[in-house]
């Protein structure tokens, strides 16, 4: 498994938009963050707020919200089980930071890789018994 | 005669597109998108009451990813 630690190094790595990112999940526990653990429990319990109050908004299933403000932009992505809450400066390409935070969600919540099998030891072929010679040619 | 009618007419819809960028760039500066599974977008704009609570939310989830 791609560890939700490694995914969200790897997406602070990728994207230069991102600034810090928290992955946590439906109980707003902190599961992986880039940021200390005091500060990134805050953000989740920001952003699961966030993300509560915005549900109730439409009708449909929210999946994604942005709130730009003055001060920068914060992300919030959810699937299942997860969520993602992402801050960046202010006015960065939305579009962008919604794909590299929905490719982190995916990576962290991957299921683990299976170390390959050892191939099985092939039986060593028998060798064949040289018929018994009889003695007399 | 129709050269400073040209002019002028120049002036004002420079003016009024101006205005308009001048507001449209205030509008925008605080805002909440959200989108829905459907693919469903909606806009929440700083001086509307649904945006007040949820930008409460994102500017202290900005500061403490910030402090």
């Amino acid at each position: 498994m791609t560890e939700p630690s490694v995914a969200l190094a790897e997406l602070t790595e990728i994207s230069t938009q991102i600034e810090s990112a928290v992955l946590f999940d439906a109980d707003g526990k902190v599961v992986a963050a880039t940021i200390p653990q005091e500060r990134a429990a805050q953000v989740a319990t920001s952003a699961k707020a966030l993300l509560e109050q915005a549900g109730q908004i439409g009708e449909g299933e929210l999946t994604q919200v942005e709130a730009s403000t003055e001060e920068g932009s914060l992300f919030v992505v959810k699937d299942s089980t997860t969520m993602i809450a992402a801050s960046t400066s202010a006015e960065p390409t939305a579009g962008l930071v919604f794909y590299d935070l929905k490719s982190a969600l995916r990576a962290a919540a991957e299921p683990p890789a299976m170390p390959k099998p050892k191939a099985a030891a092939k039986p060593k072929p028998k060798r064949a018994t040289p018929p018994k010679s009889s003695g007399t040619s | 005669m129709g050269r400073r009618r040209l002019i002028a007419l120049g002036f004002v819809v420079g003016s009024l597109l101006g205005i308009g960028l001048y507001a449209r760039r205030g509008r925008s500066s605080e805002r909440v998108d959200l989108y829905f599974a459907d693919g469903s977008l909606v806009s929440l704009y700083s001086d509307s009451p649904e945006a007040a609570p949820l930008l409460v939310h994102a500017r202290d989830a900005l500061r403490a990813a910030r402090r």
